[in-house]
């Protein structure tokens, strides 16, 4: 096969992370990255048509409670009713529509449905704990759940994890896609907790806490959360001819 | 309006029942209706003890066997193929093992006006991660390997961890290993 013409003229790189923004690889504080983060430097990857597209992934499997964790089930859960709101915006502040949002979290006593969480604490007949849903055309998206309990885990002595929501965002490229958690605002967990500790940057913290904001709030019924989320967006608005 | 992106944070132990139900996983990456030379790739990941993750995630994103991936940034694609995605999403199991079904990519373009070799885009996801890491599944044996301008940055001795082998027995069977850590750490990019 010969060379491409005009092949490369179409590829827009993404830009870069800001140094300190993103946690580094190696983060000894919490246990099991010990023996799980790579030692050896990463190689730089110059960006291809293989990193700048991605999965659209999850359209047309949307179910009509999968945004209501509160309604998955015969009865009411118990726990504070919130609602979690925010846009998904990229670095250029462009709204990221038709992206899947995934989430998961514990209930309001600090229990996942998970086979594995050991906390003794109960679990909520009512309640899994696990919602998708895409955003609109401005990129917004719109949960309603339960806050989540803090849950104690190993990694250290009286370790206890911030209360938090975690998040799965498809974004429009396979690099864009984000793992995240969500944060309450005023958590004490916070200064103890080496997972919110290990992003460098006091800014880029700050981030990963939602605002309570009185607007989303629902007289007599839920609690409103603002969260927006910031995928990496390309490097230059490409121009056209 | 610059923004900055919000930080990563590890998927946990715990994701399972909501990013890979038996609804939410993807087992099968091309359909039986996809052209190309049908693959069952079978994925491990290790620590740095050797010892087989059972809560790992895995993702893949691949072209088609015409080298086109099914998405509008991809300019050379014409129509969305019903039969193939491209996307893979598993948990891996006790073993730290979960396979796909899918078949081999054509060639994409690469920088420098090269084509590369036939590969997998692959993401991994683990309790002990803050971030996913990214690698490529390539098909050991294949002398497109020779020309790829990804396998070039790669320092010699470590272009082997990025090879998937075929199995001599079970035509059509592959494995890629995952080593977080140790002598044979797999080479992860900064993408
Ligand atoms: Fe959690």
């Amino acid at each position: 096969m010969g060379p491409l013409a005009n092949e490369r003229s179409i590829i827009t790189p993404y830009r870069r992370h800001e140094a300190g923004s993103q946690p580094p690889l190696s983060y000894p504080a919490y246990q099991s990255n010990v023996r799980r983060a790579p030692t050896k430097p990463l190689i730089l990857l110059p960006h291809t048509l293989s990193e700048i597209t991605g999965p659209i992934y999850g359209h047309g499997e949307i179910g009509e409670t999968d945004n209501d964790l509160t309604r998955q089930h015969g009865g009411e859960p118990i726990g504070e009713r919130i609602i979690v709101t925010g846009r998904v915006l990229d670095s250029n502040g462009r709204p990221v529509p038709q992206a899947l949002v995934e989430v998961w979290q514990a209930n309001s006593a600090g229990r996942y449905i998970h086979q594995r969480d050991q906390h003794p604490a109960p679990l909520d007949p009512n309640f899994t704990g696990a919602g998708r849903t895409l955003t609109d055309e401005n990129g917004v998206y719109r949960f309603v759940t339960l806050k989540p309990g803090p849950y104690p885990w190993f990694n250290h002595y009286n370790a206890w994890r911030p209360a938090h929501i975690h998040f799965s965002l498809f974004g429009r490229a396979f690099l864009t896609r984000l793992v995240t958690q969500m944060y309450f605002p005023g958590d004490p967990f916070f200064p103890y907790d080496p997972i919110f500790q290990s992003v460098p940057d006091e800014k880029a913290r700050q981030r990963m806490i939602s605002k309570f904001d009185l607007e989303t709030t629902q007289p007599n019924w839920a609690t409103g959360y603002k969260f927006d989320i910031v995928l990496r967006g390309p490097e230059a608005t490409p121009f056209e001819g | 309006m610059d923004l900055v992106p919000n930080p990563s944070q590890t998927v946990g132990p715990f994701f399972h029942f909501s990013l890979t139900t038996a609804a939410h996983s993807v087992r099968c990456i091309a359909g039986p209706q996809a052209p190309g030379e049908r693959v069952w790739l079978m994925c491990r990941v290790l620590d740095g003890d050797g010892a087989p993750l059972n809560d790992a995630m895995i993702e893949i994103w691949q072209a088609n066997a015409e080298g086109k991936y099914n998405h509008p940034d991809d300019p050379r694609i014409s129509a969305k193929d019903p039969t193939f995605t491209g996307f893979g999403r598993l948990g891996t199991d006790e073993n730290g093992m979960c396979e796909f079904e899918t078949i081999k990519p054509g060639r994409v373009p690469g920088p420098g006006n090269v084509f590369q070799a036939p590969h997998l885009n692959v993401a991994v996801y683990a309790r002990g991660l803050l971030r996913q890491l990214y690698t490529r599944v390539y098909f050991a044996g294949d002398p497109a390997n020779q020309q790829d301008p990804v396998l070039a940055l790669v320092p010699a001795e470590r272009r082997g961890t990025l090879m998937a082998l075929s199995d001599p027995a079970r035509p059509g069977h592959w494995r890629f290993q995952v080593h977080l850590q140790g002598e044979q750490e797999t080479v992860f990019f900064d993408v």
